[in-house]
């Protein structure tokens, strides 16, 4: 009907009948505020935990030295497996699929500067770890790089605990020297501030990082306790770990179906277990505001309902005056439509306020701050009119299914 | 096609309302003719049929057995569409209790008609207000019905039947929520549709309208009892001939 005349009843239906109209919306206003909100908080938890997952690193894997379990070669089982630094080089050439890779050397050491010493974990790196492991600089400052390792520089990378421990807040370490193990060292950057769910030896914001070369000198390792790799396709991490066995097992002379031989914690496997669950969780969520806003639904056939049986005398009016099927259903959909589409507006600012107001709270370290994004938006958008749509027709049909003359009467 | 023609033809009509186990027999056989341009008066005691008759007439129902020709077309055979279309410009309703919508304005409830016929906006507003000015009602256009008296509301009524051009005015007791110098006014404006060449029917209870129309039919249950053609003083008894 190409007309104002639909909403005139409308908005005069709902002057009428205030409070009906206004629970009718509240409704469809909490189901869409609960389902934006709810799957708002599954993408925003989502996100929440694949951030910490790449805290430790991307497409990380670590690798530690076993013990044999498997006779090989005529050599008995119960050797122990130790890298060298070699055994970096040799992964990269013969395993294209790793792009980067990193000894790792660890110690304990007594760390000060002016009155203060701290007694940390210092690790012995390459460059190529701190891009592995995500180890940004704080501004002003860097990581390792090739020269440090080169020279075997007395540089120091800190973690960010490390550096409010020792100087405290409001002092820039950058170009500062601290002591280690009695031997000054150079402040070159500082960890940027990173959450992280998983960890080995510790957070990173506790460790301080020096070039592997000097550790060595320094500590006299010669071999280094682990070493880490990144894959670049994560979905093939796993033939890229056969490899590795393949690899190293002829270096050490073990069998490489010996899982003993290595103790491989591969990231991609951690984060793509998660994923299904945080998308269960995101569906799961999602359903139970779904159904919340079906509740809505619900109410708004069930007024329509009343609304036609209301207007039968109405409906069987305009039939006499030729009104079709059509016309009358028409009326009664674009109505339930109005209800759904006010409601659903209402309850997306209701999600979009929560959204913004849910980060004041603090809590988004342990759960993540909700986020709504576009794809929700749509969806919900499909889902409301779908709503509507459904909720409008059956009291509509009935409303063009009445017979004019007992309208009439009505 | 048997309409002789006439815009109304019936033969042999008649209506059973089934409420459960009972039948009840609202028409019992009705053969009528109307033809264009007349004045006709349906009286009849409460119950007697007139109303299912009209509502026949006017499409609202379907005859139960018997034929029913508007214009020289079997109603029996159309559709649900082609009846909405039928009632929509072919005739003209009027009720009792008017039966406007109480949020609409006189203007868009004259309107109602056209814009189920689909006309374009600028139509629409020529017409209503061709049509209120028909019934002198061209200055209450943007009036509610509620600050309309009765009179008037039945005048709106009338520009709303008009507003499609109708072959036919089919009007149930128009007259009776009114006093009687106002139903005069609207039995005058039937008067002028008519001498315009408009068919009017009416149901009336008012012995003083009826005898204004140009032939009155008494029903009686069910059946035609008899037919008077007023003027030309020419009466004659019919039940069933």
């Amino acid at each position: 009907m190409k007309s104002l005349v639909i909403f005139k009843q409308f908005f005069h239906d709902v002057r009428r009948q205030k409070l009906r109209t206004l629970l009718t919306t509240f409704g469809i206003i909490w189901g869409t505020a609960a389902t934006i909100i709810l799957v708002a908080f599954g993408n925003g938890l989502y996100i929440h935990q694949e951030k910490q997952f790449l805290g430790l690193g991307e497409r990380l894997v670590i690798v530690w030295g076993g013990k044999t379990a498997l006779p090989y070669k005529g050599l008995p089982k119960g050797r122990w497996v130790r890298f060298t630094d070699d055994d970096i080089d040799m992964l990269k050439r013969e395993i294209p699929e790793i792009t980067m890779a990193s000894p790792e050397y660890a110690g304990m050491g007594m760390l000060t500067y002016g009155k203060k010493t701290v007694s940390q974990n210092v690790i012995g790196v390459k460059p190529e770890w701190g891009a592995v492991r995500n180890m940004i600089p704080e501004a002003g400052g860097r990581f390792l790089d090739e020269i440090d390792l080169d020279y075997r520089k007395r540089v120091i990378f800190l973690g960010t605990d490390i550096r409010t421990d020792l100087f405290g807040e409001g002092i820039d370490p950058v170009g500062k020297y601290v002591t280690l193990r009695g031997t000054p060292f150079l402040v070159v950057g500082v960890l940027k501030q990173k959450d992280q769910n998983s960890s080995y030896r510790g957070r990173d914001t506790r460790k301080v990082y020096i070039p592997y070369t000097t550790f060595k000198t320094m500590w006299g390792h010669t071999h280094p306790e682990n070493m880490i790799y990144q894959v670049a396709d994560p979905a093939r991490s796993k033939r890229v770990e056969a490899e590795v066995f393949k690899v190293l097992g002829r270096k050490y002379s073990f069998d490489p179906k010996d899982e003993q031989a290595l103790w491989i914690w591969d990231t991609n496997d951690s984060l793509g277990e998660w994923r299904p669950f945080f998308e269960g969780f995101r569906i799961f969520l999602g359903i139970i505001g779904v159904f919340t806003l079906i509740v809505g639904g619900i109410g708004t056939a069930n007024i329509m309902y009343v609304v036609v049986k209301e207007r039968t005398r109405e409906i069987g009016v305009k039939m006499a005056m030729g009104a079709t099927r059509a016309h009358i259903m028409f009326q009664i959909i674009v109505e339930s439509l109005l209800i759904t589409a006010i409601g659903g507006f209402f309850g997306f600012f209701i999600a979009k306020f929560f959204e913004k107001a849910f980060p004041l709270l603090k809590l988004g370290e342990y759960v993540g701050d909700p986020v709504i994004s576009p794809n929700t938006v749509f969806v919900a958008i499909a889902i409301i009119g779908s709503i509507g749509l459904i909720a409008g027709f059956f009291p509509a049909r009935r409303a063009a299914r009445l017979n004019p003359v007992e309208a009439l009467k009505a | 096609m048997n309409n002789n023609g006439h815009l109304i033809s019936m033969k042999n009509v008649t209506k059973v309302y089934k409420t459960g186990k009972i039948h009840v027999d609202a028409l019992r056989g009705v053969d009528l003719d109307i033809g264009r341009g007349e004045f006709v008066a349906i009286i009849g005691p409460s119950g007697s049929g007139k109303s299912t008759l009209m509502n026949i007439m006017g499409c609202l129902d379907m005859p139960t057995t018997g034929e029913y020709h508007l214009d020289g077309r079997p109603v029996a055979n159309m559709g649900i569409h082609q009846l909405s279309s039928i009632r929509n410009k072919k005739i003209g309703f009027i009720f009792q209790n008017f039966n406007l919508l109480a949020y609409a304005t006189t203007f868009e409830n004259v309107e109602l008609p056209l814009i189920f016929a689909g006309k374009p906006g600028a139509y629409r507003k020529q017409r209503v207000m061709e049509c209120l000015e028909n019934v002198g009602l061209a200055n209450w256009a943007e009036h509610k019905p509620t600050e309309l008296s009765g009179g008037q509301m039945q005048r709106a009524a009338v520009a709303r039947a008009l507003a499609n051009e109708p072959d036919i005015i089919l009007a149930d007791e128009p007259t009776g929520n009114l006093d009687s110098k106002s139903g005069g006014e609207i039995i005058d404006l039937f008067e002028q549709l008519n001498e315009l060449g408009r068919s009017v029917v009416t149901i009336t209870h008012d012995m003083n309208i009826a005898h204004r129309c140009h032939r009155i039919i008494r029903i009686m249950d069910g059946l035609i009892e008899s037919e008077k053609h007023n003027g030309n003083g020419r009466d004659k008894n019919l039940t069933q001939d």
